[in-house]
């Protein structure tokens, strides 16, 4: 026990004399949680200040291009420019000058009223209420109307997908309503100012949220902070493994072996003051998120009553991520080996536990791998306290996870030590 | 005392042997020198002795305890002397002495006059609480040997432990060395200095292509060597004048 203390303490004394290395330490993930907050919080932000600036054609000049005009002025995100030629607009779109043009068809008003009242006649028609039986040929209407839209071919599908889903929206509203005004046209005999028809939605959304002692939203504060935190705590895998190939280099490490204290001593101190450094770190990201978001405009995390939860997921995360650096730092005999060996690794076990890209939202493969990452049980631990709000039995399976991979990487670094220094 | 029996060893993809067969008794009390050109087997046969290889043939023991049987105790009895520095730079002499003496037990007040003693005698005083990383050649040598000598081992390997240093350090070092010698600590040491061994040495054995090829007291050995007036003409008359650069 008086060996570990004073190999901790011979490691504090490494890590505290290194200024430069304790800043980077701590500063780095500050400005990479800060930098990665800012950008995503206010993408949709930009987009509503500076707005996109899109081109609509519209060869039509009736009531459904106007209400197409109304509906996407009225999101604020689009600047509208109009253009009378439809291959001007493409070639302009085509060259990146303009993410999207929008093409709205001649006649597509005076063709979606005609479909719309040939339909309703029809309807009427058939249970016997219109003066004309006779039941309309709508043959004519089969041919669907398209409003064609232009992309920039380096819009991101995203972009695309929102916009698509947007114009459906308002395309369908519009028909909706003319469907309503025709039924309304045939029904009243006499025009009325009162309408017949209440045309708002009936069914609209809410997002209900996991109920917490104190009712809030999730923000992109609240999502950044556990990702980001977690990749700052496995990056400990680099100073640490680098730590370890330098006393091989300076010599120390025979030292060491030649003296009468175990492997598991010498990374017993190790992980004792690494451990220190990943909690601090998180200490460190959590009171930005507190103190420094909202002077920053970000949104405030809300750590209510979750602090010692949040505390016990960071100890076993930077567990897992010590043992993995452990273990580099056996294995690897010179700093050019460890360092982008260590650094890549971070960056692909980020990939891999979800902190970039959503796990759903990965290829079928890619989700099983996603499992094995410990940087994904950590995520699941963090949202699970974060966002989900839940208690320690449920947080059990993933520091369980995260606790045994420290283990196994640790023991197999000592048994590694011991075969290949085996006497 | 040091039974060597047979002790040999031949690196991985290696096509001769680094050691080979060596058979040797070091007395207790004794000074023995290994000494032999570049890539003769001096620091493989002190590595295997201190435990940082394992040999491939061959067997030796240490005041009879074997690393097999009795890792720890032996450990705790032995002394190394490694050919780097291996102290932390940004470490005090004062820290690293406290760190190196802990790990063998060493601790309160007894380890700390330990070091303040050593330090002393090694004139080191004025500089315990200096940072490594400023310190010259010769005061790291003199650090590094005390780290080595805290907890008064039995048996001291050195791996040329006056190599870049100046005469002032050497001394320093050398006189110490033999206070330890007199003290009851048995010491094994290489180096190129054969002036310096030839001295300091109660006896030597001089190694090449990883074979023992003599051994015994340096004026024995001079006294053997036909025209030989000192002990580097017995080195030269034993392993001859071509040059040894080995990779």
């Amino acid at each position: 026990m008086y060996k570990l203390w004073v190999s901790t303490y011979k490691e504090f004394l490494l890590l505290i004399r290194d200024i430069g290395g304790l800043a980077i330490l701590f500063v780095m993930p500050l400005i990479l949680l800060i930098t990665i907050t800012l950008i995503q919080n206010n993408t949709f932000k930009t987009i509503k200040d500076s707005k996109i600036p899109i081109l609509i054609v519209d060869m039509d000049k009736g009531s459904v291009s106007k209400q197409v005009n109304q509906g996407l002025e009225n999101t604020k995100a689009f600047e509208i420019i109009n253009k009378t030629s439809e291959q001007e607009a493409k070639d302009l779109v085509f060259k990146g000058s303009y993410q999207l043009a929008i093409v709205i068809p001649e006649n597509l008003s005076v063709d979606l009223k005609k479909k719309v009242n040939y339909n309703v006649e029809g309807i009427l028609s058939k249970f016997g209420l219109e003066e004309n039986e006779e039941i309309p040929n709508t043959s004519k209407f089969k041919k669907e109307k398209e409003i064609k839209l232009y992309f920039d071919p380096a819009t991101q599908q995203s972009f695309k997908s929102s916009v698509k889903n947007g114009i459906d929206r308002v395309i369908s509203g519009i028909e909706i309503q003319t469907i309503y005004k025709a039924f309304e046209k045939q029904l009243s005999e006499e025009p009325s100012k009162e309408p017949i028809f209440d045309t708002n939605s009936f069914i609209t959304f809410k997002e209900i949220t996991p109920k917490s002692k104190k009712d809030f939203i999730p923000n992109a504060s609240q999502h950044n902070i556990p990702a980001w935190a977690l990749f700052a705590i496995f990056f400990i895998i680099l100073p640490l493994s680098i730590n370890m190939v330098k006393e091989k280099s300076q010599g120390t490490f025979v030292r060491l072996r030649t003296n009468p204290v175990s492997y598991a001593t010498v990374l017993g101190g190790k992980t004792i003051v690494y451990l220190g450094v990943c909690l601090t770190q998180f200490l460190l990201m959590l009171l930005v998120g507190l103190y420094v978001f909202p002077v920053i405009s970000l949104p405030e995390i809300n750590i209510t009553g979750k602090l010692p939860l949040l505390l016990v997921v960071a100890f076993f995360a930077g567990l897992a991520a010590i043992g993995l650096g452990l273990l580099l730092g056996t294995v690897f005999k010179t700093h050019e080996q460890s360092a982008p060996f260590g650094a890549t690794l971070v960056v692909i076990l980020a990939a891999l536990g979800g902190v970039w890209v959503p796990v759903f939202a990965m290829p079928k493969f890619m989700q099983l791998l996603s499992n094995v990452s410990p940087m994904n049980w950590g995520l699941n631990a963090f949202y699970d306290v974060f966002l989900r709000s839940v208690g320690f039995i449920e947080i059990i399976p993933e520091i369980t996870l995260l606790f045994l991979f420290f283990i196994i990487t640790t023991t197999i670094a000592i048994i590694y030590n011991e075969k290949k220094n085996a006497i | 005392m040091i039974t060597i029996n047979q002790l040999s060893k031949k690196y991985k993809g290696a096509e001769n042997y680094s050691v080979s067969g060596i058979d040797l008794v070091i007395e207790n009390q004794e000074i023995f020198g290994l000494l032999g050109p570049n890539g003769a087997g001096k620091t493989t046969l002190i590595s295997m002795l201190s435990s940082l290889l394992k040999p491939t043939e061959g067997s030796f023991s240490i005041n009879g305890l074997t690393y097999k049987k009795d890792k720890n105790k032996l450990k705790q009895i032995i002394g190394i002397v490694p050919q780097e520095y291996a102290l932390y730079p940004s470490l005090t002499a004062y820290e690293n002495l406290f760190y190196l003496g802990s790990m063998y037990g060493l601790k309160g007040n007894n380890l700390k006059g330990l070091i303040e003693q050593h330090i002393q005698v090694l004139g080191l005083t004025e500089f315990l609480n200096k940072k490594i990383v400023h310190f010259s050649g010769g005061m790291k040598r003199r650090v590094n040997l005390i780290g080595s000598i805290l907890h008064n081992p039995k048996v001291l390997f050195l791996d040329e432990p006056t190599v870049g240093v100046d005469v002032q350090s050497k001394n320093a070092i050398i006189h110490h060395l033999k206070e330890l010698n007199k003290n009851g600590t048995t010491i094994v040491y290489t180096s190129h200095h054969l002036n310096e061994a030839e001295h300091f040495c109660t006896r030597v054995g001089i190694i090449d292509h990883g074979k023992l090829i003599c051994k015994g007291k340096p004026t024995e050995l001079i006294d053997q060597e036909k025209g030989a007036r000192n002990l580097e003409e017995v080195f030269i008359a034993k392993t001859g004048k071509a040059l040894r650069d080995y990779v």
